[in-house]
């Protein structure tokens, strides 16, 4: 059966009590330095090459915000 | 600077971060004949800039903020085109070595996280405007966040700490600069032993101050939670601060809590004074210059990052003795901090020397600097004024470099005092590049005195920082406010 | 989550359901006369959104010139050229008419063309059988060889490809997509496997329904003769799988992506069949010796159907030769294509993987969300025309759907849910 991916929502989420109790894994988004200094010492990180969404285009970028983005 | 030859070019829709940006712009400006050279994101921020620096050209000038202009002022024709040639090559030079070839990096938080459904925390430091809008997309997909954008709007902060709550998830910030996760360093955090006390604090460098005096002096931390520097203002009211209690108050590994923040909101303060009293656990409560509100019979109330160490340990802090140098006789103290509450933790010794100063950045009781102003002044170089489109002091020391040349030459100064911040995050030799500027000073300037916010275990290494200062010929105390000190008692012999 | 995302959600869920569900085979080859009864005489259907032919390109004016004197409507290239400029024909988009058309498109009433049945949805979706390379009406060609051509796909191996494919009762699609996946194919650039297992598949049937052995033979060397052969199929597959896709109100999925070589458009599920179009790019990529981009003409054709439904370009990280054929880096990149388009996709197909990424999915329906958010362009692998009609392809590449489209596109979607 094709499937598609889970709505963000059903993702067993993190908490606030469990982010002290297990090791921290990191999504780093902006300054890759970091994501660098993470990896350095053994962090997890995935590092997001992010850029301003709808290239800064501050309409389209409002659009996106009303569209549930 | 009118003679010079303007060359912009515009690189539409590329993004670059600013530290980046600065590193790039930094190795154009010092190529030969080049004024000037700004490499910056087309933001109404960025433009003012670089419109005074006199580098924009009318294709600068129609650049959009998300377009790249790379902006040079230079001698000549030559120097000019030279210089372009060259930031064009470091734009390019990073994409084809890695960029867009094998390694794939995900362009959405949504992405990231169908990468590594595992991953517990975003840390987010894109810039203000767009810093709140990542962080609900991290909350919302269920992420702890640490968001150490700054310039978000307080409405934004508000909203994402009460998302944030709704959801069981940490919001650390927007200006949150340090944490210290499970042994993990965050931001710019040092590396310190594990240990039974936990850390709450709205200030980065707070937390980097305390946790290192705790870690030199035979302590360990469980968790340090940074809040961002607003959560006690009253229109936060302390969400993350009263979560974060609630973390480390539930955490059987943290047996004494320490709470940082400057003197919040009375009505705030109040509010987190009741959750520590429902606490059965000890708190040192370090509102930086007091606070008028009662403590409970589990707090003690500290008013420096110093003391709020020694409560957390129980005991007295070890101090370094040094013998002081001839320097010049001036009369006044001069502080240059890159860290914003090592400069108000100053102002509270002082103030306990009953010494009255000014800073750009004054706690009550001192005043607000004015030009020409005659006597101590202590000056906070991670404040806006000063980081306007570049990157904090503690990344990049060279924006110390004019104030420090300045007080190091100026009769009046007979102290110049100044902190050295190390860890992750911070730059790679900040000693190194205090040494360089000392050896460009009149032979006899004033003494200069500094703390190292440090351990052993740091990538820049305490003892080797210290080496490097002291053989500088500066006085190396044991901790800010120490160091503060022994200024005082300096300047008054 | 906001109540407008949960809405689109729910919408784009169901979008890409019907989009994998499909059950696509191929029936059939039958005359468009019979296909399509309501076109109109003197119409011609074209790839890509609406045009006239004012603004048509070269290679599209020289095949519009080439099929009408095929069709009988002018007896020569000259005739057929005046009678366009006064406007003797009807100019429609195959997508208007369940049809689509590589490169130039055309689609009339004398010509064969392939049925492709969607079972799950019983629509039906039709394409020309491919010429083979060289001078072809899709790149624009029409002279007599060209049209020679076309006169004998109707008369010889359109028929018996239509009768042995109701002697077999059809050939079902996915799974042979999915085994060409494992073969190296990506459906645009590469149909290697895909047209050898359809040949395979078809043999046995065109010999057992053929009348004359050397006919047969014909036929058979006409199909091993062409590597893309399978396009067409695939391009047929590709509209029949994505048309119950449209019209769903809330989704901002993309239904269809072509280009008629002035103009690039798109459909979004949301918004029903209305265009969305910007000034089409001029594909990158490696150019056939004795060629450069300057002969190159702006991307033409409505290929990019499959693009639509995760394959093409989408697909890359299962067809590593076509990154270094379309001149796109290194082989050992391809999967990095595929990864930034599941970047603006919200499913993956687990019934199209590919081997070399531990068998992920296929990115499957387009977000023009995602699209307009991370600046991610669908990545669409393409041939390059000569814009001289007549010459043909000169190279291969990849062209970009202009952002221009997807942001028209979300402005009116923001409209439609109420929040422009």
């Amino acid at each position: 059966m094709p499937h598609t991916e889970q709505p963000s929502t059903a993702r067993a989420a993190s908490s606030a009590a469990s982010l002290l109790t297990q090791p921290v894994r990191v999504i780093n988004i902006g300054l890759e330095s970091f994501a660098d200094e993470l990896r350095a010492q053994g962090v997890p990180v995935t590092h997001v090459q992010w850029s301003p969404p709808a290239g800064g285009d501050p309409k389209m970028a409002a659009l996106l915000a009303k569209l549930g983005m | 600077m009118t003679s010079s030859i303007v060359v912009n070019d515009v690189r539409r829709g590329l993004y670059l971060d600013s530290v980046a940006l600065m590193r790039m712009s930094r190795t154009v400006a010092a190529l030969e004949g080049v004024v000037e050279c700004g490499m910056m994101m087309g933001t109404p921020a960025n433009m003012r800039i670089m419109t005074d620096a006199g580098v924009l050209s009318d294709a600068g000038r129609a650049a959009a903020p998300g377009d790249l202009v790379i902006a040079i002022a230079a001698a000549s024709e030559a120097a000019a085109d030279a210089a372009l040639a060259e930031a064009r090559g470091l734009l390019d030079a990073p994409k084809s070595k890695v960029g867009q070839s094998a390694s794939w990096a995900p362009r959405t938080v949504r992405a990231a996280i169908a990468a590594d459904p595992a991953a517990s925390l975003a840390v987010i430091s894109v810039p203000g405007a767009f810093a709140a809008a990542e962080g609900r997309k991290a909350l919302q997909r269920g992420l702890n966040v640490m968001m150490f954008s700054d310039n978000v709007p307080v409405a934004d902060e508000v909203a994402l700490k009460l998302l944030a709550r709704e959801r069981g998830l940490l919001m650390m910030g927007p200006d949150c600069g340090t944490a210290i996760i499970n042994g993990t360093p965050l931001g710019f955090a040092n590396v310190v032993p594990s240990g039974d006390i936990g850390i709450v604090g709205a200030s980065g460098t707070g937390i980097q101050e305390v946790s290192c005096l705790i870690a030199n002096n035979g302590g360990g931390i469980s968790h340090a939670i940074g809040t961002g520097g607003r959560d006690l203002k009253a229109e936060v009211g302390g969400i993350t601060t009263l979560m974060a209690i609630d973390l480390l108050d539930a955490d059987p590994g943290t047996r004494m809590i320490v709470v940082i923040s400057k003197p919040p909101a009375s009505a705030v303060a109040r509010k987190v004074l009741a959750r520590v009293a429902a606490s059965k656990k000890q708190f040192a409560i370090c509102f930086i210059g007091g606070t008028d509100a009662p403590m409970p019979a589990n707090a003690c109330l500290a008013t420096t990052l110093e003391a709020a160490a020694a409560l957390a340990l129980g005991k007295q802090l070890q101090r370094a003795h040094a013998a002081r140098p001839a320097a010049a006789p001036g009369k006044f103290i001069r502080g240059l901090f890159a860290g914003g509450t090592l400069c108000a933790e100053a102002q509270v010794v002082l103030a306990g020397e009953q010494l009255v100063c000014a800073s750009n950045v004054p706690i009550p009781g001192h005043q607000e600097l004015t030009p020409g102003y005659a006597g101590h002044i202590m000056i906070d170089l991670g404040d806006d004024d000063y980081t306007q489109g570049r990157p904090h002091p503690m990344i990049e020391p060279t924006v110390r470099e004019v104030p420090l040349l300045a007080a190091l030459a100026d009769n009046t100064v007979g102290c110049v005092l100044i902190d050295v911040v190390l860890g992750f995050g911070a730059h790679a030799d900040p000693a190194g590049h205090i040494a360089s500027v000392l050896a460009r000073a009149p032979r006899l300037h004033p003494l200069v005195i500094t703390s190292v916010t440090g351990t052993a275990g740091d990538p820049q290494g305490l003892a080797a920082q210290q080496a490097t200062l002291r053989a500088a010929g500066i006085i190396v105390a044991s901790s800010n406010a120490e160091a503060v000190r022994m200024a005082v008692a300096h300047v008054a012999a | 989550m906001t109540d407008i995302a949960a809405r689109i959600d729910a919408a784009n869920a169901e979008t890409v359901r019907r989009i994998m569900s499909a059950e696509p085979v191929l029936i059939d080859v039958v005359a468009a006369r019979e296909a399509l009864p309501h076109l109109a005489d003197r119409t011609i259907l074209h790839a890509g959104p609406p045009i006239g032919w004012d603004r048509m390109c070269g290679p599209m004016r020289g095949a519009v010139m080439g099929i009408a004197v095929f069709e009988g409507w002018a007896a020569d290239l000259a005739e057929a050229e005046a009678m366009a400029a006064r406007g003797a024909f009807k100019f429609e988009p195959n997508h208007h008419h369940d049809c689509v058309g590589p490169m130039t498109g055309m689609t009339t009433g004398g010509q064969m063309l392939l049925v492709v049945e969607n079972r799950s949805f019983g629509n039906r979706a039709y394409c020309a059988i491919n010429e083979g390379l060289g001078k072809v009406m899709r790149f624009g060609g029409n002279d007599g060889e060209v049209l020679d051509r076309i006169r004998w796909l109707t008369s010889s191996l359109g028929p018996a490809l239509g009768k042995a494919l109701r002697e077999m009762g059809g050939i079902p699609l996915k799974p042979l997509i999915a085994r060409g996946l494992g073969m190296g194919d990506e459906m645009h650039q590469r149909n290697l496997a895909c047209s050898s297992l359809l040949l395979r598949l078809l043999a046995p049937a065109l010999a057992r329904t053929a009348a004359d052995t050397n006919e047969l033979a014909k036929n058979l060397a006409f199909i091993a003769a062409n590597d893309q052969f399978f396009l067409n199929v695939a391009m047929a597959m590709g509209k029949a799988m994505s048309d119950p896709a449209r019209g769903i109100a809330g989704s901002s999925v993309v239904t269809a992506m072509c280009r008629n070589g002035t103009d690039f458009g798109i459909r979004v599920s949301g918004t029903g069949d209305q265009w969305f179009t910007a000034p089409v790019e001029m594909p990158v990529g490696m150019y056939f010796p004795g060629f450069t981009e300057a002969d190159a003409n702006p991307d033409m054709g409505d290929s990019a159907i499959v693009e639509t439904i995760g394959l093409g370009g989408f697909a890359m990280g299962a067809a590593p030769a076509v990154v270094g054929f379309i001149g796109a880096g290194n082989a050992s990149e391809a999967a990095v294509f595929t990864r930034a388009m599941s970047e603006i996709c919200i499913a993956e197909n687990s019934e199209w993987t590919i081997p070399a990424m531990d068998y992920c999915g296929v990115p499957t329906g387009i977000d023009i969300r995602l699209v307009v958010e991370t600046g991610l362009m669908p990545t669409i692998n393409t041939g390059i025309a000569h814009k001289k009609p007549g010459v043909g392809q000169v190279g291969a590449g990849i062209v970009r759907a202009p952002r221009g489209c997807f942001e028209a596109a979300l402005g009116a979607f923001a409209d439609k849910m109420g929040v422009g």
